[in-house]
């Protein structure tokens, strides 16, 4: 096997699919002409024609973080590569596998100024896990085997692999994966015991802690929220989730306090402000999460789990850094706390259970329930209550609706919520959900979209057409840049400077050109109906709920406030002297 | 008080042994620019030939937090192999080279002469008119004589930035 000669081009191929890659999401050009010449040759690898190629490493993403599996992209040089970037940055953020092949022009014609060529590992450099330009047909598989260790390994990231054509179309000879380890590059991922024996023993003498839980958990693998959920529930501890950790643990347990940050739940952060031991499994401490850095979590001690050494004490200090896998640190807490066998102070949990019980009541996802506008709401606590006990994956663009989806989606467990957490690249949810559907054929998957995110990469219906995926994209429609016209309204005067979405498309008719159903709802009691439509036609579906313009998402930590200077709802003014302060943050 | 001390700059000079490929150098300095550190002096070259391995000694400022942070994100580099802080680990020699010329005539160019015979630096080029000095040292030690060259002719100074290893037997 190992003395047969092939071109660079099956040398990829085969390097792929000893990588048990099965799709390959990409769009040909003069460069990879070779990878798609051998790649007709062979049926071993399904390709996923995209309209653009952001929307190949979106897709990627979508079927990584839905399946564990690492994402394939493959691209032609220039424009296919620079068009990747965005997606590349995206899956950088929230940590998603993915291998990117771009093309290139051949090796005597880079630094030329050729055409279509591009300084692709220049440009890519700073939003990859790492990258190669592979200048030799005899490296293509080596390369190849390392880009998906390195992907996948550690914090989990995209790595591209730039091939010139000429590398491509030359002979070598394929190098099967290699059992050795890497010569630099060996992440930690078993935890120090003296760490999570300290880290047990301040659980143990905890009176008000809480659990934070994010991305990491779901990158681990379900296992790892398995473990989480026994944890949780071997402590009696409550549990809230960042955006990317949503599903960590299952949002109907009690002791789940949903997702915190800035528009986070009301119990979430006042018990993030109020604690007294925070365990961060596989959270990174965003800005969204921790609001004025200053006041965060003031009174707490804090445990934190996280793979990359890089994240721990960067901006907040903790008092017992974890650098593992979270589920092996999982694994190694529950054992402790086992061996521990701890009396905790179960009369100051009660009390610190009725006091977020307390904070619950205020009910902080209430809304006008009488109104005679679809309230964008209600749209996705109907489309929640409508998907219940279905095998549901939701993606999301980026605004407010993806907020809504957040609070009012209640996910039950992993890998079943894609969102763009750490860009917030609008534009996400619909390749991202082709990803999914190709991940899950059977599987019901729902892109929560917003009218002015989806627009964005609405070419990629004509792949949900190709591809005849039963996609739905349900558009909370508010004709704004919802988040943006918000922000307008409370920190610049409602001033609202270009985020008003004049002449949109005729989303049912948009749905029809692009051989969908188009579905639509203008009223709240024409809500269930259409949802129950959508979900019984076994074709791609674009839902257009048109929702109340003026709606803005609560609750609401201003930028530049603390975790207990959370805005209610509309009328209640913040306390906060940080306004100003607030208005040069993001 | 303790969270002042928290805020202090204090420079570190931090010993990075990275494998000599395409690209390396620039992925630690986009990693200093993308992250806004500062670099205050970065030298590089090839140590173990057998390996193709480089080392790269960067003298950076910052918080005890930033530097954390620096060093936390050096290792994370695919291609790094062993980050090491020599100002956190004990004492250690560090060294820099500069060649520096000096143009002048008369009193000036003996005095200059006469300067970098006290600082024992080596004149490595000469005209009727002009000098170019080598020397070695601390970076004080080259920061005062390029000082005391200003007004007897300095015309251009090339520094390597700093190289240093951990004193004693051990290796990093």
């Amino acid at each position: 096997m190992s003395s047969v000669e092939m071109t660079g081009a099956e040398i990829v191929l085969s390097a792929l699919r000893d990588q048990d890659v099965d799709v390959v999401f990409g769009y040909p050009g003069g460069a990879v002409l070779p990878i798609y010449d051998a790649l007709f040759k062979r049926n071993d690898l399904r390709h996923i024609l995209v309209r653009h190629e952001q929307g190949a490493v979106h897709a990627a993403e979508g079927y990584a973080r839905s399946s564990g599996r690492v994402g394939v992209v493959l691209v032609t040089s220039g424009p296919g590569a620079t068009n990747t970037v965005t997606g590349l940055t995206d899956a950088l953020m929230d940590s998603v596998p993915v291998v990117c092949l771009t093309g290139q022009v051949p090796t005597h014609l880079i630094g030329n100024d050729a055409f279509q060529e591009a300084d692709t590992t220049g440009i890519t450099r700073s939003c990859t896990k790492h990258n190669y330009l592979v200048k030799s047909v005899h490296e293509v598989a080596r390369v190849i085997h390392e880009a998906f260790y390195v992907a996948k390994s550690g914090r989990p990231g995209p790595v591209v692999v730039d091939l010139p054509k000429d590398v491509l179309m030359a002979k070598g000879t394929y190098a099967a994966k290699p059992t050795s380890i890497h010569r630099s590059y060996r992440p930690r991922t078993k935890p120090d015991a003296d760490a999570i024996e300290r880290a047990a023993r301040l659980m143990a003498a905890a009176k008000r802690p809480i659990f934070y839980a994010g991305g990491g958990v779901i990158n681990s693998g379900p296992r790892a929220a398995r473990l989480l959920t026994r944890l949780v529930r071997m402590t009696g501890f409550p549990c809230t989730l960042t955006l990317m950790g949503l599903g960590a643990f299952p949002r109907s347990d009690p002791l789940c306090l949903g997702m915190l940050g800035m528009h986070g739940m009301y119990e979430a952060n006042l018990a993030m402000h109020g604690c007294d031991v925070l365990i961060n499994v596989g959270a990174r401490f965003d800005d969204r999460v921790t609001g004025r850095l200053r006041d965060f979590s003031p009174g707490s001690k804090k445990i934190h789990i996280d793979i990359d050494p890089s994240s721990i004490n960067k901006n907040v200090a903790v008092e017992v850094p974890i650098v593992a896998d979270a589920g092996e640190a999982l694994d190694a807490l529950i054992k402790a706390w086992r061996r521990l066998k701890p009396e905790v102070d179960r009369k100051a949990l009660e009390r610190w259970w009725a006091e977020i019980n307390k904070w619950r009541k205020r009910d902080c996802l209430r809304f006008d329930r009488g109104s005679k506008l679809i309230k964008p709401q209600l749209a996705i606590e109907r489309l929640y209550h409508h998907t219940r006990g279905r095998d549901v994956y939701i993606t999301t663009e980026v605004g407010q609706h993806q907020m809504w989806a957040a609070q009012f989606f209640r996910f039950e467990g992993p890998n079943h919520w894609m969102t763009s957490g750490g860009l917030g690249t609008m534009g996400y949810g619909l390749p991202a959900a082709i990803g999914v559907q190709i991940a899950h054929p059977e599987a019901l998957v729902i892109d929560i979209a917003g009218e002015s995110s989806v627009i964005m990469n609405i070419q990629e219906m004509s792949t949900v057409a190709q591809y005849r995926l039963p996609v739905k994209v349900f558009i909370v429609n508010n004709e704004y840049m919802g988040m943006v016209r918000q922000w307008q309204e409370l920190l610049h005067g409602g001033r609202y400077s270009e985020s008003y979405m004049a002449s949109l498309p005729d989303f049912v008719k948009l749905a029809e050109a692009f051989h969908a159903v188009g579905l639509r709802a203008t009223k709240p009691e024409e809500l269930d109906g259409v949802i129950a439509e959508m979900l019984a036609t076994d074709r791609p579906v674009i839902a257009d709920i048109v929702v109340d313009p003026a709606e803005n998402c609560f609750p609401m930590i201003p930028s530049g406030a603390a975790h207990n200077e959370m805005l209610l709802g509309p009328g209640d003014e913040s306390e906060s002297s940080g306004k100003e302060e607030g208005m040069v943050l993001v | 008080m303790a969270q002042d001390k928290n805020q202090e700059i204090e420079t570190h000079t931090v010993s990075v042994l990275v494998d000599n490929e395409a690209g390396v150098l620039a992925r630690v300095i986009g990693l200093f620019s993308g992250r806004g550190y500062n670099i205050e002096s970065l030298t590089v070259a090839e140590t173990d030939p057998k390996n193709r391995q480089s080392r790269i000694t960067i003298v950076t400022g910052g918080t005890p937090m930033v530097i954390e942070q620096i060093k936390a994100q050096l290792e994370r580099l695919v291609p790094v192999h062993k980050v090491n802080d020599l100002t956190m680990e004990g004492e250690y020699v560090a060294r820099e080279l500069a060649l520096i010329k000096v143009a002048g005539k008369g009193t000036k160019r003996v005095e200059s002469l006469r300067i970098a015979d006290i600082f024992r630096a080596r004149v490595v080029d000469s005209t009727n008119e002009s000098f170019i000095f080598e020397m070695t040292g601390s970076t004080d030690k080259l920061d005062a004589f390029i000082r005391l060259m200003e007004p007897l002719g300095l015309i251009d100074v090339c520094r390597t930035g700093i190289v240093a290893l951990p004193r004693g037997p051990k290796p990093f």
